[in-house]
């Protein structure tokens, strides 16, 4: 087993009478892509809530490269290397589309505060050529000078995920980063993602498609009422009789 | 090709600073060619640019900035009376008292946003003005005002020069600051001023306020610490704001509490929406726009209405007049209150939406013409 990057160690989490998320263990390993999949209201999203500081648990650690993620910052999660990328896009609707992926790219280069008031745009060349590569990169180059809320839903998606990537994290979780995309977009989507795999970037997707997860997912986990109920790789996880239960009624995946 | 040229900042400068100098020629022929209007155009620029570098730019909108105006006016009363009548202390020294107070009620108001950040903006700006009237009458003199006394120590000043003969007056190293040479000097700040604010307007920081603006909980999750981008922009503004304040005591040298009062702090707001909320030229239009029909419309009286409509009959004419009555002199306000509406109503952005509208409807106008003006020659 190779380095691990994020373990989560015993976590809880209830919102009144709900277990949303019980004793939750998971050691996600460098370079990989790690799955998590399970029917709707199974706790993925709280899980990632969790990972990324916008939800405190009840109990148990998250470690990020050996540190306790716990109580920190969201800004301060960021730029310890961990950036999530939105399922419904969470972008910047009155700037331009390059100004968009600029954001991330000069917190990146900035830090959490930097006052800068007095240097132009224009001398900030190398942060825009960088966000431009990235948005060629994912086909939104010819128009990246329009607002982005006037985007397709497609295109928001796809603009969220240069906002990540642009940041170059060391973990990148993404939440149904396929949904609502066309076939032909989501296909697009898989290889790109493949591509970055092949950088080393390591990467939690969270899916509905079960097609993205066996075309990308090195390792599985699935989660079912709060708990994880298997976990392995896609062969595994097609192969097991309890995830086909409780996932899909008992249909062959 | 004028788009590309007024991206760069030089010639954006360059065409400002013709504009605010020239404005004794240009501004004459419509009766605004004054000094005590064009300081007061100068002095509520800097005011509303310092508002707009908040309000246009985070989209948080206070309702308490005339306290930083009252403090800097205060702080530069202060220093005629106890320094010297030169006024680059008193510039300084109010900027600086200006970004103080920034500082403690941006501190803490900027800990809630939207609508409760308004709130809080102006029950600061009311505890303020409550306390010049009341606890802080030493410092503020209460209801009469800080005004300059013969008995001041002016202990720079007494170092060097002899105490004249009744009240000194305002200089800038022996030039006095009334009148034009007052203007001049207001103008050369509105234009560092302006300069300031273009290039926050176009840097990384400003870029970065605007983001705030438009999604400040995704800042978060980029990796952005917003609160101290925030306060920054709070205290800037409270430093223009200072400056202003510092500017009003510099050509007339007393200081009151209703200059605090929640009224001056609308009226910026007002200024900014009128003229066009995060644009760069914006807020000076609608200062221009308001001080100009402010000047023109509270002078005019009854007398003066019954003249202007005496080439209508009679009964007409008193009947116009009873109603136009009611929007001049102490009615100015009403007629503010009316333009106010239209604007929002008709133009959400501002006076600078219109002429955006404009602008592209001549283009098209233009193109159109071109477009019949090609068609011959293509079937020759």
């Amino acid at each position: 087993m190779g380095n691990i990057v994020l373990s989560i160690k015993n976590v809880d989490k209830t919102f009144g009478g709900l277990h949303a998320l019980g004793d939750i263990n998971l050691d996600i390993e460098e370079g990989k892509i790690h799955a998590i999949i399970g029917p709707n209201g199974a706790g993925k999203s709280t899980l990632l809530n969790v990972c990324i500081g916008r939800l405190a648990p009840d109990r148990g650690t998250v470690e990020f490269e050996g540190k306790n993620m716990i109580g920190m910052e969201p800004y301060e999660i960021n730029h310890a290397g961990m950036v999530r990328v939105f399922q419904t896009p969470e972008i910047f609707p009155d700037l331009s589309i390059l100004q968009n992926v600029m954001i991330p790219a000069l917190a990146k280069r900035d830090g959490v505060f930097n006052f800068d008031a007095f240097k132009s745009m224009a001398s900030n060349a190398d942060i825009e050529e960088q966000s431009t590569r990235i948005l060629e990169e994912l086909g939104l180059k010819s128009q990246t000078h329009d607002h982005a809320g006037s985007m397709s839903r497609g295109d928001k998606r796809r603009l969220e995920l240069s906002m990540g990537l642009v940041q170059h994290p060391r973990l990148l979780l993404l939440d149904e980063p396929t949904a609502g995309m066309s076939r032909h977009d989501t296909n697009r989507t898989i290889d790109l993602l493949k591509q970055i795999k092949e950088r080393g970037m390591t990467k939690i997707i969270i899916e509905h498609d079960m097609h993205v997860v066996f075309s990308l997912a090195d390792r599985i986990s699935v989660l079912a009422q709060g708990r994880i109920i298997a976990q392995g790789t896609p062969d595994e996880i097609r192969g097991n009789p309890r995830v086909q239960e409780a996932y899909l009624g008992g249909a062959e995946l | 090709m004028s788009k590309t040229l007024l991206r760069n900042d030089w010639v954006v400068m360059a065409l400002f600073t013709a504009a605010v100098l020239s404005m004794p020629l240009w501004l004459a022929p419509i009766g605004a060619g004054y000094p005590d209007l064009l300081q007061k155009f100068a002095i509520f620029g800097l005011f509303a640019i310092g508002y707009n570098i908040l309000f246009g730019l985070t989209g948080y909108l206070s309702f308490g900035h005339a306290v930083f105006l009252g403090v800097g006016s205060y702080t530069a009363v202060w220093s005629f009376k106890l320094l010297t009548m030169n006024v680059l202390p008193a510039v300084l020294f109010s900027v600086l008292m200006g970004g103080l107070f920034a500082v403690i009620i941006g501190y803490l108001s900027l800990r809630r946003s939207g609508i409760y950040f308004s709130i809080l903006t102006l029950a600061f700006a009311q505890m303020s003005y409550n306390m010049a009237y009341s606890v802080l009458t030493p410092i503020t003199n209460g209801e009469t005002g800080l005004q300059l006394a013969k008995s001041d120590p002016r202990v720079i000043d007494a170092l060097f020069i002899e105490a004249g003969e009744g009240l000194p007056s305002t200089d800038l190293f022996g030039m006095q600051m009334s009148g034009y040479p007052g203007f001049y000097f207001c103008a050369v700040l509105l234009i560092i001023g302006f300069f300031i604010s273009l290039r926050i307007f176009r840097s990384p920081f400003g870029l970065k306020l605007l983001a705030i603006k438009s999604n400040q909980t995704r800042m978060l999750y980029t990796g952005f610490n917003t609160r101290p981008y925030l306060l920054t922009a709070f205290v800037i503004s409270g430093m223009y704001a200072g400056l202003a304040g510092a500017l009003m005591a510099v050509t007339d040298p007393l200081a009151g509490a209703e200059r605090m009062q929640w009224t001056a702090s609308g009226e910026v707001v007002l200024m900014t929406i009128l003229g066009g909320v995060g644009t760069l030229i914006g807020p000076l239009l609608g200062v221009g726009v308001i001080k100009y029909f402010e000047n023109i419309f509270s002078a005019l009286n009854v007398d003066t209405l019954h003249q202007i409509f005496s080439f209508l009959p009679d009964w007409l004419e008193n009947v116009v007049v009873w109603i136009s009555s009611h929007f001049v002199g102490e009615g100015w306000h009403l007629t503010l209150g009316l333009l106010f509406m239209v604007i929002v109503i008709f133009l959400p952005g501002g006076l600078m939406e219109g002429f955006q509208r404009i602008g592209s409807a001549l283009r098209n106008l233009f193109k159109r013409s071109e477009a019949v003006a090609a068609q011959p020659s293509e079937k020759e």
